[in-house]
Order: structure tokens, then sequence, then C-alpha cells
């Protein structure tokens, strides 16, 4: 009798599972159906693209809408841009902030904690107050316009320092020790001992910083006024305005953009998550 | 000698912030007391409270606060609670776990304006893609003009902004559902608990913390929603969609009326200072219960 009742126990349960497991599939398709729509109107004649019912597979493919993209913007430096700002950014946060985390965890300095108080309070200053006075800044210092603009106001992070902190802590400080007994500098140690120790929140916090940096797009839209300086973002947004309804140029611009993006993230999507994770749950 | 290697550590850190974060704060502040002159950004003059006096008589002002608040209750809503059945459900048996999680967490990581541009088309009347399927599934008419309708606009705006951030929700839920020891689930299931009661009683009280945390980011990204409206809707039509940041946004970089702009983000930061600070007491109070 027991077996019976375990078996169907079993079954049940299983089935229940299919449910969830098809309702996840919708959502899942729902979830990468718009990306996955703009793959398909860019491969599309324009004819394809404004018929109804709707066309799920272009026949034939085309790469006209590509070829538009590529005479109409520069690509190529745009790229360049967005890599060189976000990869500037994030070495200077690593490098920064984690000789600021290693002092507040390991160092006890004279008013240490209020320092700490007054770099994290910077937290809850929201962006769209700075974004005025640094605009003027910025301005006043004849960088308007420049990598300089782009890259100067992001060199630190609060949330970096803070997280670094935390992370710095967990790691046991009888290494420490026993280097300085070695007469290891405080530099010394913090390149040699302690980074390497914390590879897994570095990687995770640069995917982090790399990110916002990447796609941010307010900053760059009120101090960049040149074309070739833009950064991706900014000119997929200019180049919406020039195409108005060109849905074809449009679906190819926005996929050339995700597509680095998407290919990175498919390769590193565990380090990914553990980013977010990490920030997310320790924060 | 530990001073001075202390103070060197943090020197760079100090110097940014007092650059870049205190200098600008209140200089913001210093600048919503003046009046702009017109030609020159410059050119100012004192007017006292002047621009506070404007801004609260400003009917796009206050509407730009409405529209805040009706985009930002909603999403706070949906983020949270749909986050967290999608974390439940994909924290069960099934097959291809990883990949599910990947494919949900991919519009996170897809650039605002990319996302923005997309939904422009998925939501455009004649050949987008979500009115298709609402015609095909739910019978709806055909040209739903989402964009284009003052009352349909803004929550085409949540739509979106759901849909690229949920995958950040589900995943902070997931991590923290899989902290939870599946004994107390296996010992309850002994006593006789149903999924529910498991769910109401232990699932539940031992995300609190999370999910306080995640109304917390929830709100303060939503609030500064910035991108999706400028590209997809430039704060239209009729101002349905004129969040407060965009409505800074305009004074400041397309009227060129800083000290009015600044005067507006004060007003706001005061706003959610005293929120915040009034929540926490009335949390406070709730405990001592």
């Amino acid at each position: 009798m027991s077996t019976l009742d375990t078996k169907f126990y079993k079954v049940k349960v299983s089935f229940l599972n299919i449910i969830i497991f098809t309702m996840l599939l919708v959502f899942g398709v729902f979830m990468i159906m718009p990306f996955l729509f703009a793959i398909s109107t860019s491969l599309k004649p324009d004819k394809q693209i404004w018929a109804y019912p709707i066309v799920w597979i272009p026949k034939p493919f085309i790469l006209e809408h590509y070829k538009r993209v590529w005479e109409l913007i520069p690509i190529l430096r745009l790229f360049f841009n967005s890599v060189f700002v976000s990869s500037a950014i994030t070495i200077s946060q690593l490098l920064i902030s984690s000789m600021a985390a290693y002092a507040f965890a390991r160092i006890n300095f004279f008013a240490r904690d209020v320092f700490l108080l007054l770099i994290l309070s910077t937290m809850m200053i929201p962006s769209y107050i700075l974004m005025v006075p640094l605009y003027l800044i910025i301005d006043q210092f004849g960088l308007m316009n420049s990598y300089g603009a782009l890259i100067i106001p992001s060199l630190v992070s609060a949330f970096s320092i803070f997280l670094l902190r935390q992370f710095f802590l967990s790691i046991p400080s009888d290494l420490d020790d026993a280097a300085r007994i070695d007469g290891c500098s405080r530099l010394q140690i913090l390149f040699k001992i302690i980074l390497p120790l914390s590879k897994s929140a570095l990687i995770a916090l640069s995917i982090f910083v790399f990110m916002g940096a990447w796609n941010n797009f307010l900053w760059p839209l009120i101090v960049i006024s040149s074309e070739s300086m833009r950064t991706l973002p900014l000119a997929l947004a200019y180049f919406q305005v020039s195409q108005s309804t060109e849905w074809g140029p449009l679906m190819a611009a926005s996929v050339i953009v995700t597509l680095p993006v998407l290919v990175f993230f498919i390769f590193a999507q565990r380090q990914f998550i553990q980013g977010i994770t990490l920030t997310g749950i320790k924060g | 000698m530990e001073n001075i290697s202390g103070f060197l550590f943090i020197l760079p850190s100090i110097v940014f912030f007092v650059v870049f974060a205190f200098y600008p704060f209140i200089y913001s502040f210093r600048l919503s007391l003046f009046q702009w002159e017109g030609g020159n950004m410059r050119n100012l003059s004192w007017s006292g409270l002047y621009q506070y006096s404007k801004a609260l008589s400003s009917h796009e002002f206050w509407n730009s606060l409405k529209v805040t608040a009706l985009f930002t209750f909603p999403t706070v809503f949906l983020h949270i609670s749909i986050g967290l059945l999608l974390a439940v459900l994909l924290n069960r048996s099934i097959p291809c776990k990883t990949l599910l999680r990947g494919v949900f967490f991919v519009p996170v990581i897809m650039s605002t304006i990319v996302v923005a541009i997309i939904w422009k088309f998925m939501l455009s009347p004649t050949v987008g893609l979500f009115n298709y399927f609402l015609n095909v599934f739910f019978g709806l008419p055909k040209e739903i003009p989402w964009l284009q309708d003052p009352k349909l606009a803004l929550p085409g705006l949540i739509i979106v902004h759901v849909w690229k951030w949920i995958g950040y929700f589900m995943v902070i839920y997931l991590a923290a559902l899989q902290d939870i020891p599946v004994s107390i689930y296996e010992s309850a299931e002994l006593d006789g608990a149903s999924s529910w009661q498991q769910f109401r009683h232990i699932t539940l009280p031992l995300l609190s913390n999370t999910t306080w945390f995640l109304i917390i980011i929830s709100i303060i990204n939503t609030f500064q929603v910035f991108d999706i409206v400028y590209a997809m809707t430039s704060g239209g039509p009729v101002g349905s969609t004129d969040v407060v940041v965009y409505y800074i946004y305009r004074n400041a970089f397309l009227f060129y009326d800083m000290p009015y702009a600044s005067a507006v983000a004060w007003l706001l930061f005061s706003l959610i200072f005293i929120l915040t600070a009034m929540q926490l007491k009335f949390s406070r109070a709730e405990w001592s219960y």
C-alpha cells in the first residue's frame, strides 16, 4: 500500500514541476523575444518589416540594414570610445578603491571611522543633484567633450570601497602579520597577498563597474557634443532620432551594440551573476 | 607611521570625494539661490528662495512628481512580487536551471537605450510584436498606440522597466532562497505543513531582509529613471511621462536654467530624505511591539 502511495506522490510532484517548467519557459521566451525579434527585423527587407501578420523568419536574409549602419555611423570609433572609457574607469576604481578599502580594513589610523563614514555618506547623494554642478565643474576645467569628462567623475566609487572593505575584512590577517614580520611594506602586502586572494570579488566588481560605465547614458549625453566622442548608447540614441521609423537599421544597430555584451555574458555568466549577488546580498 | 600610511592610502579617494561629491553637493544648493540672467551660464544674480517658490507653484513640477510616483509604485510592486515568484519557481527541481536563469538575466545587461529602441518598436501600433500577441492571444484591438496615448504611455514604460530589471530581483531572491537549509522545510513537511503554509511561515519571514533591501533598491533605481523616458517618449505625450529626473534634465540642459533645475533637485532630495526618515521612525515603532 505505502509503495503505491509513494509512487503516486512522486508522479504528482514531477507533474507539478513540469507545469512550472513550462511556465518558466514561456516567461523566458517573453524575456528574450524582443531581442530575437530585433535580430529577425534587422535581417528583413522593409516590406516584410511592415507586413501583417508578422513575418517570423525573414525570407530572404538581407544585410542592407547592417550596411547602412556601417555607412551612417563610425561604429568602430564609437566602440573604441566605449571600451576605452569603461576600461579606464574600471581599472581606476579597482586600484584606488582597493587601496582605500585596504586602509579601512587593515590599518588603524587616526579618525579612520570618521573618514569611512564620510566616504560612505557620498553614496546617499543622488545623481540628479550632482548632474548640474559636475557639468559646470567639468566645463570650468576645460574638459568638456573629452575622454576626461567621461572618465574623471567616475575614477573612484564609494560603493567599490565599501564592497572591497567588506571582503578584505573577511580575509584573516595572519598572512598580513607574517608578511609584516618579514619586512613587507603595506603596499606590497596589498598587491602581493590581499589582491590575489580577492580575485572573485575583484572580478565580480569589475564586471559590475564595467557594465555600469558601458551602459551609462545621461552623463555622456550632457558632456559630449561631437559625434566622434560619443559612447555607444549615446550614438544609438542620436541614431534613433535620425532614423525615426526606419526599424531595419535601428534594429541592426541595436543588435550590433548588444552582441559583444551578450557574447561576454554567455561565457562569463557565472561571474556576472556572482557579481550581482555579491553586491546585492552583502549590501 | 601607521597614521601616515593610512592617510596616504585613502588620500586619492578623499581628494576625489571632496572635489567631485562634497563640493558639487554644496555648490548645487548655492546655485539654487541664484537666478539666471540669460546668455552665459554663469550670468547669475542672487534671488534667495525664488527658485523654490517658482518650483512649488509650478504645475509642471507637481506633475513630474505625480508621474514619478505613479511610475514607481506599480513598478516596485511588480519587481518584488514577480521577482520572488520567478525565484521560487526556479528553485524547484527542474531541468535547465542555469540556462533559464541566464535568459531571465539578459535584459539586465542590455543597454537601456537598446532596450528603449527595441521596445519602442515592440509597442508600436502597426508592426509591434506586443500588440500582435495581445491581439492573437487575448483578442485585444490590433493597433493600441501605447506610447502615443497619454493614458497608456506610462503603463507602457512600466512594462519596459519591469521587463528590463526583473531578472536582477529574481537572481537576488534565488541566491537568498538557496541559503535556506532544506532541513527546515523537511521538518515542516513532517509536521504536516502544506506548501502554502511553508511559504508563508518559513520562506517569507526568512526572506524579509532581502525583501527590504530589494524594495529600497527598486525605489531608488525606479525613482531615477531617465534613459527610457528620453529615448521613448521625451516626457510626453502631454507630460504624461515627464518624470522628475527628465524634468530636471530638461530645465538644466534644454532651457539652460541651471539654478531652477538645482532647486528642483534639492526639493526632490529633501522630500526623499524626509520620507526615509519618517519611514525609519515608523518601522522602529513597529518593532517595539
